[in-house]
């Protein structure tokens, strides 16, 4: 019978199955950081327990680490976590990027950049971004402290199969929309749970045109639309990124993993349990303008007007998330001003996302009463943008450049938006409180997120494009 | 684990839908190290003002729910993050049963790892419910083994779970305990299927 890609992996995983009942999974990575770790290891010690399998096992800091000076946390408890997760690494014999290391990172950036993130794995981590690593053609998915306790002690996990979904895009983005812009546009068009209980495969040419950063983009946001994982069929452009990474297979073993990853994207005729189809060349640049990525839409739409809604519940919830977010029924988020904006986050704070914030930023300054910064999402990406001079790009213009970590992605650390203040972001979550208590996030693209720094305001980058394409990048002289 | 078998108790209702993990626990709470302590600050935002005051609208803290071990929310509850303190915290508190017409998958499973029974309601079960809802009936009775809930006025309703989940919380059994069973079977994979792709798959 024709397989999936889904389960073609699934299915050499599957140790055992209960009747009527889950399957037992093997984990062939298991990615780990401070916040949902420490009472995984305390319940193991407990128990007198111990790691099954610490060569699979991998931890890096970032939810908790500050951004300005990393090694000086002066959060009792943060500090608290941090040091926990070095001594559990210790304990345990587990593999830690910590502050030093040239490894550290936000979870979901490294794992790829590191070459830990394989086609073909079965990847987990206690964080529901891991869908992220889907991008490669592996099932990854996140999962709670009492599963992370589980796989640390046996390296399985009881899993019920998911359906499996098919997205197919169609056609071409215009210029000025990227794949955060397509998965958010996808969210608002279908909502926050329509992925719920699916393994969401993207395909279609618009995904064999994107680079690895931008379906990472992609697979990382499936959990917002309730899929906990989301794959993408591995192919040349995934193996090209993946050569030659630090742990990524390397000659003879390099040549036996390709042999097997080319036999990996779903056969022809397999079927899925659902199947969408999504035109992308209508999509436009995409802003949130509500309480969860599902309350979003074109920057140039009418927010939504309670009495439009069809039900009760959904009348509640736009009137609630409109107070929330101090926004009038009926207009726009064109010219709507900003006080803060953040480019980071394991979604969009990956080399690419800096260049493309870093083009429209270019030879211009960031508005006045705006607070910007940009916060690389590993030390790899913090080096090798400022190896192409971004970040002089970046502070030039009036950006705060910080050190790598989740930040102001869900402020654990000291990065926090004050209440009532704006942010366009380039993270996940628009959350009330997320990025500090009465905040009012708006998740954006990275060029987006420039774009609303140096305009002060909210803006269509589109129509900058156009002023580009007639004068050439990085000639226009601030605003 | 507290066995779950039949439960009687208070109701606090929570009609809203798509209730996030970071509301149910925000993240200034995740720096603990434990997994007790966090039903003080269960809701916290929705709970209390900035300076530390009860808002007297929010359900939690009204007179008719002090002591209720029943939740009953809207659609789609526990979505967001995968921090299983919002599980911890929901226990912590006393809820021993979350009733909603569906919930995020994570939230879900976290949900049977701590003793907490989370129902999934049918439209039938949550149109049934409308008098829980409006407040005219506070308690509900649930029957695990016959996977109902009870309404004060006698009617009853079915509800689905798996069956695996079901006799996790009737024995209050830790799964990893039941996983090391499998022992021998993890043996034979990593050495049939596992191995022969170490030096592709291993660190
Ligand atoms: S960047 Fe944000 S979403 Fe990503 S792992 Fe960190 S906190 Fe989670």
């Amino acid at each position: 019978m024709p397989k999936t890609l889904f389960d073609k992996i699934w299915d050499a995983h599957v140790v055992a199955s209960a009747e009527d009942g889950p399957d037992l999974l093997y984990i062939d990575l298991h990615l780990i950081h401070e916040v949902t770790s420490p009472q995984a290891f305390s319940g193991l010690r407990e128990a007198g327990r111990r790691v099954r399998r610490p060569d699979c096992t991998f931890a890096t800091m970032d939810h908790n680490v500050p951004t300005d000076h990393p090694k000086d946390v002066k959060d009792e408890t943060a500090r608290l976590q941090l040091d926990t997760l070095k001594k559990n690494c210790e304990d345990f014999h587990i593999r830690l990027a910590d502050l030093d290391s040239q490894e550290q990172g936000i979870v979901h950036v490294i794992g790829p950049e590191l070459g830990l993130t394989l086609p073909g794995k079965t990847i987990v981590c206690g964080d529901s971004h891991t869908s992220t690593h889907g991008a490669f053609g592996a099932i990854a998915f996140g999962i709670g402290t009492s599963e992370v306790e589980h796989v640390l002690a046996t390296q399985c996990l009881w899993q019920v199969r998911p359906k499996t979904m098919l997205v197919e895009f169609h056609g071409k983005c215009a210029p000025g929309v990227t794949s955060k812009d397509v998965i958010l546009a996808v969210i608002a068009k279908y909502g926050v749970g329509f992925g719920t209980g699916y393994a969401v495969e993207y395909a279609g040419e618009f995904v064999a045109g994107l680079s690895m950063e931008a379906r990472m983009t992609l697979c990382n946001m499936s959990i917002e639309a309730g899929a906990r994982a989301g794959l993408i069929a591995p192919d040349d452009v995934t193996f090209a990124y993946l050569k030659g990474r630090n742990y990524a297979p390397s000659g003879a073993d390099w040549e036996q993993a390709l042999r097997l990853w080319r036999d990996m994207p779903s056969d022809d005729g397999a079927v899925y349990d659902a199947v969408v189809s999504f035109d992308v060349s209508e999509v436009e640049p995409q802003v949130t303008w509500g309480t969860n990525p599902g309350m979003g839409g074109s920057i140039s739409d009418v927010l939504p007007r309670p009495e439009d809604c069809a039900h009760d519940v959904e009348r509640a919830n736009v009137e609630k998330a409109l107070e929330y977010m101090g926004l009038e029924a009926g207009t726009t988020l064109l010219g709507v001003p900003v006080q803060h904006v953040f480019i980071g986050s394991c979604t969009n704070g990956r080399i690419e996302d800096l260049r493309a914030a870093a083009r429209i930023v270019q030879g211009r300054h960031v508005a006045s009463g705006v607070r910007a910064m940009v916060v690389p999402g590993s030390k790899q990406v913090k080096q090798q943008a400022e190896s192409e001079g971004l970040d002089a790009v970046f502070q030039a213009a009036g950006f705060e450049w910080r050190e790598p970590g989740c930040s102001m992605c869900l402020g654990m650390n000291p990065d926090l938006v004050p209440a009532g203040e704006r942010c366009a972001s380039t993270s996940n979550r628009n959350f009330e409180g997320r990025q500090g208590r009465g905040a009012r996030t708006h998740l954006v693209s990275p060029m987006m997120a420039a774009a609303a720094a140096i305009a002060g305001e909210f803006v269509d980058v589109r129509t900058w494009l156009d002023r580009e394409e007639a004068i050439g990048f990085g000639t226009i002289q601030p605003a | 684990m507290e066995p779950f078998n039949q439960h009687e108790g208070k109701v606090a209702v929570l009609n809203r839908s798509n209730v996030d993990t970071d509301q149910i626990i925000p993240k200034q709470f995740l720096k603990r190290i434990e997994k007790t302590g966090f039903g003080d600050v269960l809701f916290y935002d929705w709970r209390y003002t900035p300076d530390g005051k009860e808002r007297p609208e929010f359900p939690l803290n009204q007179e008719a729910t002090q002591g209720a071990t029943i939740l009953l929310a809207g659609h789609n509850f526990g979505c967001g993050s995968s921090r299983e303190h919002a599980v911890w915290a929901l226990r912590d508190y006393g809820f021993r049963a979350i009733l909603a017409p569906s919930f995020a998958d994570i939230f879900y499973n976290n949900c049977f790892k701590n003793g907490i029974l989370p129902i999934s309601l049918s439209d039938t079960a949550w149109t049934g419910l409308t008098p829980v809802i409006r407040g005219e009936m506070t308690r509900l009775t649930i029957d695990l083994p016959h996977q109902k809930i009870i309404l004060q006025n006698g009617e009853s309703y079915e509800f689905p779970i798996a069956d695996y989940a079901k006799q996790m919380l009737l024995l209050g059994l830790d799964d990893i305990g039941i996983t090391l069973r499998y022992q021998q079977d993890i043996d034979r994979y990593e050495l049939n299927k596992r191995q022969p792709y170490q030096r592709v798959y291993g660190l």
